[in-house]
């Protein structure tokens, strides 16, 4: 329209054109270079993490050396520093929580997946996630204030009864006598003392269910009708189906799920700051009290100074190195299920 | 023989179905139990002062400080992690696709959802409260700004992912009919991407603002706390985890009880986030059909 107004106007308009093509494309790269500039504060951040606890626990590797890893010393009066203890307390309440977990979990998802009726799946999966709302720091103080008395109350002095080879009772059980050794994991100096190893595993447990169920139940959903009607039409019965068809075709995802709950569980400082007693005491025993990284962390950094902030900083990074394998494994066995659904 | 053979089959699936209902019962009951104790504990403890009176008062305060301390917090949090992960999110989404580095951030962000909240609170400890603290001769060591930092870390993720989820969900036809028309990317992406994926993308927002809020671990040595009211984002800042925190290790009964309370008041906020979050989401996907 315009090119018909003047003579000179086709060049003036390609003109503009160009200079306006030229813009855009520097805005573009420019928009394009702030959007990845952003995208590798993600990467910055995971780096960092693992770069600045690494640096300010340097003075602690340094001093113990390999020995750090294997110590079991945790002294700060004489200024003795192992990871052995908090590490221990770390994976031992994570693998507690995982036992616990991981049926609960997989009976809520087969549940949802498979037996509710269809107007019940949507609640009780809802209030299922609910679970994964509630802040950690309300697991905490429900864990100390009455779960711990609870554990106290009902389930250590029956664990003792029948597992330590000092129940409150007087009787030495049958099962202590006769397997050697199981008197060592449940022993304890308080028998009605409720905060201990096993108390934080059960806490955690009800912390981590609503994950590792909501990962089972979605990788469930993925396995073909077909598959599983062609199992019911030949006779098979729902657990048959479930047992035979279902898992093995979701196998790598599932067993995703449940190292994303481990990550979790591992990394969770204050579900278990409270019930887990923080005593640096090395004991095979679960209804001791010990301590986890995480919680070490929070209780004594604060006052932490000079070497004994070094090597909290040490086992942060020893646990966000562990965490950092645990959630690699969980992502790439999810993966490859996504890419299966892809295909 | 065959009979046998078919009731152990039965005995067998009838078995499984109830020991599967009963870890439901078992995961709602955790639920009920939690709940009604915060709910009932948090009520008893429930007064005007709560929301009135600071800290410092103890037993006869309240945690008007700690909740104002959260939401300036949480506002920090929020301002600082929603740009960058919209952005970040954006070239995962529009910008990544025949680059190596896509999927490697993508994966990395996965990772950083679950990573320890406490080892983010040293990373900021590290990067923000020690050299503010070298800077100004010690004035300022732990801070609002640091804490709100910690929590933009925690928040970063959840906005990177559901950004990325939701862009992805956007239509293709919608980018090609824009860009024959001529228009330039960053016009494509700024003006009909993000505002197609908007409700998404508000979902993934207040998501984080549910997880940050009862965040704790990682303010305790960024944001670490005070007893007084304060809005000076430099200045300590106690938060309402942090509080509950440091009383529900109290030795005072009537601490613990204005813990609960605040516990009740934190769960609250918490869950209605996450339905509003919700209903945010269902109304987008109503929107999209």
């Amino acid at each position: 329209m315009h090119a018909t107004v003047s003579s000179n106007a086709p060049t003036t308009a390609r003109a503009e054109e160009a200079a306006r093509n030229a813009r855009d494309t520097r805005n573009d790269r420019l928009f394009g270079g702030l959007l990845k500039t952003c995208a590798l504060i993600v990467l910055v951040s995971l780096v960092g993490a693992a770069a600045s606890t690494l640096w300010l626990g340097r003075d602690a590797f340094a001093t113990f050396g390999w020995g750090f890893l294997t110590s079991s010393a945790w002294d700060p009066t004489n200024n003795q520093y192992g990871a052995l203890v908090p590490v221990m307390g770390t994976v031992t309440t994570a693998l507690i929580a995982l036992i616990f977990a991981v049926p609960v979990s997989f009976g809520i998802a087969l549940f949802l997946t498979e037996i509710a009726p269809n107007w019940l799946r949507g609640p009780v999966s809802s209030a299922i996630e609910l679970l994964a709302g509630i802040p950690s720091i309300i697991y905490g103080m429900w864990g100390l204030f009455i779960f711990a008395p609870f554990v106290a109350t009902y389930i250590k002095p029956w664990l003792m009864n029948n597992l330590s080879a000092d129940p409150p009772d007087g009787k030495i059980s049958w099962l202590v006598q006769h397997v050697p050794f199981i008197a060592k994991f449940f022993s304890s100096e308080y028998p009605f003392f409720g905060a201990g190893v096993l108390t934080a595993g059960l806490v955690l447990a009800i912390m981590i269910i609503p994950f590792i169920s909501s990962v089972m139940r979605e990788v469930f959903q993925t396995v073909p009708t077909r598959l599983k009607e062609s199992a019911y039409a030949l006779g098979s019965s729902t657990w048959e189906v479930v047992w035979d068809i279902v898992v093995p075709y979701t196998r790598t995802a599932v067993i995703g799920g449940i190292f994303l709950g481990l990550g979790r569980a591992l990394g969770e400082t204050m579900a278990v700051a409270f019930v887990l007693g923080n005593t640096f005491k090395f004991t095979p025993s679960i209804l001791e009290t010990g301590s986890s990284i995480a919680s070490t962390i929070a209780n004594q950094f604060g006052e932490a100074e000079g070497l004994q902030k070094s090597a909290l900083m040490a086992i942060a990074f020893l646990l966000f190195v562990v965490t950092f394998i645990v959630l690699t494994i969980a992502r790439l066995m999810l993966r490859r299920l996504a890419s299966k659904e892809g295909s | 023989m065959s009979a046998s053979l078919y009731t152990t089959r039965r005995i067998k699936n009838i078995v499984a179905m109830i020991l599967s209902v009963v870890a439901t019962g078992i995961g709602l009951l955790f639920l009920a139990w939690i709940l009604w104790e915060t709910l009932s504990q948090g009520i008893a403890g429930l007064k005007p002062a709560l929301f009135t009176k600071i800290t410092a008062y103890r037993e006869e305060g309240g945690l008007a400080n700690a909740m104002v301390g959260s939401l300036i917090l949480n506002v920090i949090g929020i301002l600082i992690a929603t740009p960058i992960g919209v952005m970040a999110g954006t070239w995962l989404a529009e910008y990544s696709r025949r680059s190596k580095l896509g999927p490697t951030i993508r994966f990395l962000n996965d990772i950083l959802l679950s990573a320890p909240s406490i080892v983010l609170g040293l990373f900021v400890y590290t990067i923000v409260v020690l050299p503010s603290k070298w800077l100004t001769n010690g004035d300022v060591t732990f801070s609002g700004i640091a804490g709100g930092i910690a929590l933009a870390l925690i928040a970063l993720p959840v906005i990177v992912r559901t950004t990325d989820e939701m862009l992805r969900l956007v239509p293709g036809t919608l980018r090609e009919a824009a860009l024959s028309l001529g228009v330039p990317q960053w016009k494509l992406t700024v003006q009909i991407l993000i505002r197609a994926a908007r409700s998404g993308i508000v979902t993934g927002v207040l998501l984080a603002l549910a997880r940050i809020s009862g965040e704790t671990a990682p303010l305790l040595f960024t944001a670490f706390g005070n007893n007084f009211m304060t809005f000076n984002p430099i200045d300590k800042m106690p938060s309402l985890p942090q509080v509950i925190y440091e009383y529900t290790k109290d030795p005072s009964p009537d601490i613990n009880t204005l813990a609960w309370a605040g516990a009740f008041v934190l769960t609250m906020f918490v869950l209605a986030l996450s339905l509003v979050a919700r209903f945010v989401f269902s109304r987008s996907k109503v929107s999209h059909d």
